[in-house]
């Protein structure tokens, strides 16, 4: 199989972390090989983060490049916009549709740009939702991510069982059912 | 069984494997995660030491002792413990030893960008670099077997990409090693002049042999395909070439110094045209050009940041796809909603003080709005930069200036820069940021937290009760976010032109434990737009289209900072249960 690249971008603090451990641990079952590069440190406080995730049959570098993405999942708009030629031509876009200032933006150094999503549709297939305000209506606004996970689980190739497995045993046993139940509200956003 | 893991689990694990019986460490990105995942090892003493040479000195101690011991640490950690390990490679070892030095290619979260196998050569030790998480495991392993065959510490090296990379690990069942006898000698153990002396032609002969061995050394690997290009390459860097040329051959060097030239040059015989790649600087190359071998590197690649394939790719004139540019706002990384730092900042903002810094969190304090920090150069260098500024230009041009450093980093370093300026009769102010935890890398205990790396109940400093012992008069202990009370004290001490310790005291926001329960909340009809809350830089308050504020609810710790910057009392504090 031709290697598969994924990419999780956000805001330091989102929780890309997560995400991308449930991938490395749903793609293991699936027998591949599988590298997953992450941002610690710094970058964490609030900066812009990337996740990369890329399995197949042999990887080498375990980062995604400029062109080599076939699914971007972005935690934020700008974020989104901001990487997107890390795509490939027929890569897929998975949104949170929402807004987080930077702080050049919130002391008026730089304007947020305008109509991201209208920009990003003219190269690219774009699936969003705002998953933040789906999360709040789940009680819980941190498990937003899992509903992004599970918008993209629709264009990637694991089976729904396979998925709620992992995420059983990623997450932490407390926060269980309401993973579960925010990735299936995620799944069927993407039908 | 195998296991996803970071570069710095595999090593944890590989130190577990190996037998290894004692590990100190100070935490620093990239490295931390190896002390983080050999706690859970019980066969290993592990801890937190205040600094790297401390760390790399126990593990010395314990090499002396007969078992294997470990130290690990970010690069700069290395200029800290370089002293110890400069002098560690002529006494060689009793149980292995080995250093995990963690280089930061790209600058992730470092002040610099320096190569640690230059401290490598320059100690005389033996330096050997992995390529994904499984070797990082077994190099681990492998770096025990060379320290105690060569009598010599041994550097792992690895890079930011690397120890933050997931892969599949094989795990293996831990070995157990037969402690050594402990021996006096002396002549081994005891460097001055006269020993040193006799060491030093020793070491020179260790590392000569490990060079003439290390052609057979099991973790370089030769890959011949195609001749017209050969790559020699090391750590991350040979996943790239794979990537990008993958019909080419390759001589990937696990051993990095000292560097088997006799199997560099039986691989340069073998191939057309002879390209070195590797991240940062020059150091293979510089050596094989002196060995006469003809070859390119630096004058195709540069000596700046990570190396990728697409870099590759390119310098060999394959097209790829290019990143437009595009002018999108910048994302920083920024102080968290109710970071007691952003308190003690705006009040410094408010009377227009000049920060000398240091290294942590509050580093961030440089970052517009706030714009208040001077100077950043290494740990615990805000102090004795003060003290110089002040001998330099007097005290009547620091009587606007503080340095600030954090709790951790007080510990570490700033400790002897305070006794330096009591002792040499500096004045000034001092403000120690205390949060109870070392922000900045992810919450590891310290000293002065009065818990171990295991979490289990221990001696805390007393920072301020440790100020007076060194001879400070002035110590005062005040709320980071008491900020009536601070601007008055600092306005105070700065006039006094003594030295004075300001310990400003709230936890980390993010610190395990610490719940805000109250929220900020605006009142839209009473916004006047001026923009005030926004000049303390808060990441929960953005501006609206129509000029006034809104402030996230979800981001929002409730420090109530916002609330005391409003005029018109257009943020209320609502209280929580
Ligand atoms: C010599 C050296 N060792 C380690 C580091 C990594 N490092 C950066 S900041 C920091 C600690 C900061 O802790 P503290 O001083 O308590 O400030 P905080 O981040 O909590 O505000 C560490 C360990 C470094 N930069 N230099």
């Amino acid at each position: 199989m031709e290697t598969k690249n994924i990419m999780i971008v956000g805001v330091g603090g989102q929780g890309t972390l997560l995400t991308s451990r449930i991938l490395g641990n749903l793609i293991r079952k699936y027998g591949y090989d599988v590298k997953l590069s992450e941002v610690h440190g710094m970058a964490q406080r609030g900066g812009s983060v990337v996740t990369f995730v890329r399995y197949g049959d042999k990887v080498y570098e375990p980062i995604v490049e400029e062109g080599m993405a076939d699914v971007l999942i972005a935690f934020e708009r700008l974020e989104a916009i901001r990487y997107q030629d890390f795509l490939k031509d027929d890569g897929v876009i998975v949104l949170n549709d929402v807004r987080i200032d930077p702080m050049p933006v919130v002391i008026g150094a730089c304007e947020y740009p305008k109509d991201i999503v209208d920009e990003l549709k003219k190269g690219h297939t774009v699936y969003s939702v705002n998953a933040n305000e789906e999360a709040i209506k789940l009680g819980n606004s941190r498990v937003f991510n899992l509903i992004i996970l599970g918008l993209a689980a629709k264009h990637l190739d694991f089976k729904v069982e396979d998925w709620l497995s992992v995420i059983e045993e990623t997450v932490p046993p407390k926060t269980i059912e309401l993973n579960k139940k925010a990735f299936l509200l995620g799944y069927e956003k993407g039908e | 069984m195998k296991k996803l893991m970071l570069g710095n689990e595999a090593i944890a694990r590989g130190a577990f494997e190996a037998g290894v019986k004692v590990a100190s460490a100070y935490p620093g990105t990239p490295s931390t995660e190896i002390s983080e995942n050999l706690v859970q090892y019980k066969e290993i003493y592990c801890e937190w030491a205040p600094n790297e040479k401390v760390a790399t000195e126990v593990a010395i101690g314990a090499s002396m002792a007969g078992v294997r011991s470990m130290a690990c640490m970010k690069h700069v950690g290395l200029n800290v413990a370089a002293d110890p390990l400069y002098t560690a490679g002529y006494i060689g070892v009793n149980g292995g030893m080995v250093l995990v030095v963690a280089d930061d290619p790209g600058l992730y979260s470092s002040q610099n960008e320096q190569d640690t196998r230059n401290h490598a050569r320059g100690a005389l030790v033996c330096c050997i670099e992995p390529s994904d998480s499984q070797e990082a495991k077994d190099f681990t392993k492998f770096a025990y077997k060379i320290s105690e065959e060569y009598d010599m510490p041994v550097i792992l090296r690895t890079t930011t990409r690397l120890a933050h990379s997931q892969q599949e690990v094989e795990l293996c069942d831990r070995v157990e090693v037969e402690d050594k006898p402990y021996e006096k000698n002396i002549a081994k153990n005891v460097m001055m002049p006269a020993n040193a002396k006799r060491r030093h032609v020793i070491v020179e002969e260790k590392l000569a042999r490990l060079a003439k061995d290390g052609a057979n050394f099991e973790i370089n690997k030769m890959e011949i395909n195609d001749t017209s290009i050969g790559f020699v390459t090391c750590g991350i860097a040979y996943q790239y070439v794979k990537e990008a040329m993958p019909n080419a051959s390759v001589l990937k060097l696990g051993l990095v110094n000292p560097l088997p030239m006799d199997l560099i040059k039986e691989f340069a015989k073998k191939v057309d045209k002879l390209v070195i790649f590797e991240e940062l600087m020059p150091i293979i190359e510089e050596q094989v050009k002196a060995a006469g071998i003809d070859c390119v590197g630096k004058e195709m690649f540069t000596v700046l940041g990570e190396y990728s394939a697409n870099m590759l790719k390119k310098a060999f004139g394959k097209a790829v796809p290019a990143i437009k540019q595009n002018n999108l706002p910048m994302r920083p990384p920024i102080l968290c909603p109710g970071c007691p730092h952003r308190s003690v900042f705006s009040v410094l903002k408010k009377l227009k003080i000049h920060a000398s810094g240091d290294i942590g969190c509050y580093t961030l304090g440089a970052v517009q709005p706030l714009g208040v920090v001077d100077s950043t150069v290494c740990m615990g260098a805000s102090i004795s930069v003060l003290h110089g500024i002040q001998k330099a230009k007097g005290d009547e041009f620091t009587k606007d200036w503080v340095a600030v450093i954090g709790d951790s980093t007080f510990l570490h370093t700033g400790v002897n820069s305070l006794m330096n300026t009591v002792y040499n009769k500096g004045v000034g102010v001092v403000m120690i940021l205390d949060n109870r935890t070392t922000g900045m890398t992810g919450h590891q205990d310290h000293a002065a937290t009065g818990k171990t790396l295991q979490g289990e109940e221990t001696n805390a400093v007393d920072i301020p009760a440790l100020c007076r012992a060194i001879g400070v008069k002035r110590v005062f202990e005040i709320s980071a976010f008491d900020q009536k009370g601070l601007e008055k004290l600092l306005k105070e001490e700065l006039s006094l032109r003594q030295l004075s310790v300001i310990v400003t005291k709230a936890p980390c926001a993010l610190l395990k434990g610490v719940v805000f329960k109250d929220k900020c909340k605006e009142d839209t009809e009473k916004c006047k737009k001026c923009g005030r809350c926004l000049s303390i830089g808060c990441p929960a308050l953005t501006k609206c289209a129509d000029g006034t504020i809104k402030i996230d609810q979800s981001m929002c710790n409730g420090c109530g900072l916002c609330q005391t910057y409003c005029a018109f009392d257009a943020i209320k504090l609502i209280k929580g249960e």
